[in-house]
């Protein structure tokens, strides 16, 4: 195995890592992903891009682009780069899984 | 300890920001006897360990404090007939919780039941890559195989599983067989973990540090396979401390993520922290874990930069890497309170080269195996 992992398409289906939970923390105010003996503190972009596209309720990650682009109004291409270069970044920190 | 967190809030000395995460060593007492354990020299013996009722109000005053996860660690926390109340008690109020374990203890039931507890994590550590000097290093025969069978079941049942790889003299010359171990396990992340020198490691440091030669041929292993495993593992890699230019942000900045506990109650900036002479350390017993965090004397004394001596003080990196360890200034340089010997800037820096270069060169030399 010497090939680079792909980054994340359209067409791959996400899931939270094994150990991994979104969590809101009252204490701090914020939303976070909780996972194995670290934490990534979300922004309310991210925190979007999590909900849209990550879960087994979610038919693929194109699914969640399409409810992106909806809900903040802006061109589908600019969104979809956006997104995909966030969850290969979740993907490659071992928060989500395909 | 390195650590890859944000930092959650600028911090005032009158009220630093909330701890990340208390690493409560249940116990001391461990089946393996591995000569670089990150257990004191002086072990505590069971009869002084917190009872269960104790552990649990500690778990209440982390979570109060602002903790967000617990380390159950050790010594082997499986040892203690109290694991999964605890673990039970940690979800209830909150918290997260990672298993620290040589996993020579667990099994599938036990697993089980740790998970409907609500265990997230657990993270076992490997001596090499291969079962006859793994067991020889841990001083355990058959662990290894016990190891990796846990570690398969942990993957099973669904749990985060870290392969904690601790390399030296004898094993770092298969770190990309400990790589590919670690994945055909299916862990989601491995620590490729230079023995660090301190407790029993700095004690056997003849009888484990590494080669140049060696050193380097790891690192450019581990540096080669960087791209291919990203996406497919996460890899935490610090190269070791006596190699380095610079030193590492030793548990993320002295009082800044971490609170460690010991088996008997005392609180401490780091597991380490007990070989600095001259520290008040509080205990269980004496004050809420918040209060210590807070304004404990030894949690406050090497807190932010305001001790910070020379280069250190003028450095640009002096909020990246915290002055690195106050453990190892003390063990190189004689003094606590030093910038780490490990920074090149530091005026002890020849020494460590010098030390290290003695140690390496000490082939044939024996460990002596951790014990009371």
């Amino acid at each position: 195995m010497n090939a680079i992992a792909p980054n994340i398409a359209e067409t791959d289906r996400l899931r939270l890592a094994p150990g991994v939970m979104l969590r809101n923390d009252r204490r701090r105010g914020q939303w976070m992903l909780m996972g194995p003996e670290r934490l990534l503190v979300l922004d309310e972009m991210a925190l979007a891009v999590v909900r849209a596209c990550v879960g087994t309720e979610v038919a693929d990650v194109a699914a969640g682009i399409d409810r992106l682009t909806v809900e903040y109004d802006a061109p589908r291409t600019e969104v979809a780069a956006d997104v995909l270069e966030m969850l290969t970044d979740l993907r490659n920190k071992g928060y989500v899984v395909t | 300890m390195s650590c890859a967190l944000p930092a959650f809030a600028a911090s005032s000395a009158a009220e630093p920001a909330p701890p990340f995460a208390v690493l409560m060593e249940l116990t001391h007492r461990c089946p393996l006897r591995c000569p670089y354990c990150s257990n004191p020299v002086a072990l505590e013996s069971a009869s002084a360990e917190l009872d269960t009722a104790t552990w649990k109000r500690v778990l209440d005053e982390a979570a109060d404090a602002g903790a967000l996860q617990v380390h159950f660690s050790g010594g082997e926390p499986c040892v203690r007939k109290d694991l999964e109340e605890l673990v039970a008690h940690a979800t209830e109020i909150g918290l997260y919780s990672n298993l620290i374990t040589s996993a020579v203890l667990l099994d599938q039931p036990l697993l089980e039941r740790l998970q409907r507890a609500g265990l997230q994590h657990v993270q076992i550590s490997l001596q090499d890559a291969e079962a006859t000097g793994a067991d020889r290093v841990g001083g355990f025969k058959g662990g290894h195989v016990k190891k990796l069978e846990v570690a398969r079941a942990v993957v099973r049942q669904g749990m985060a599983l870290t392969i904690n790889a601790v390399l030296h003299r004898h094993n770092i010359d298969r770190v990309n067989d400990v790589i590919d171990l670690a994945m055909d396990l299916g862990a989601g992340r491995i620590e490729i973990a230079n023995v660090q020198y301190y407790g029993w490691a700095l004690a056997n440091r003849a009888a484990l540090m590494p080669s140049r030669e060696q050193l380097l041929a790891m690192d450019a292993a581990v540096r080669a396979r960087l791209p291919e495993l990203a996406g497919r593992i996460v890899v935490d890699y610090v190269v070791p401390d006596y190699y380095a230019r610079r030193p590492k942000s030793c548990m993320g900045g002295w009082a800044r993520r971490f609170i460690n506990i010991t088996p008997r109650g005392r609180v401490l900036p780091c597991h380490a922290a007990e070989t600095i002479p001259g520290m008040t350390f509080e205990t269980v017993h004496d004050r809420s874990l918040s209060d210590i965090w807070r304004d404990g004397p030894a949690f406050a004394r090497y807190r932010g930069t305001d001790w910070m001596p020379e280069p250190c003080q003028s450095c640009d990196h002096k909020e990246e890497d915290w002055g690195g360890c106050r453990c190892q200034a003390l063990a190189l340089a004689g003094s606590a309170d030093a910038a780490d010997p490990v920074c090149e800037l530091s005026p002890a820096h020849a020494e460590v080269a010098v030390l290290r270069d003695r140690d390496a060169a000490a082939l044939g030399t024996e460990w002596t195996y951790r014990g009371l």
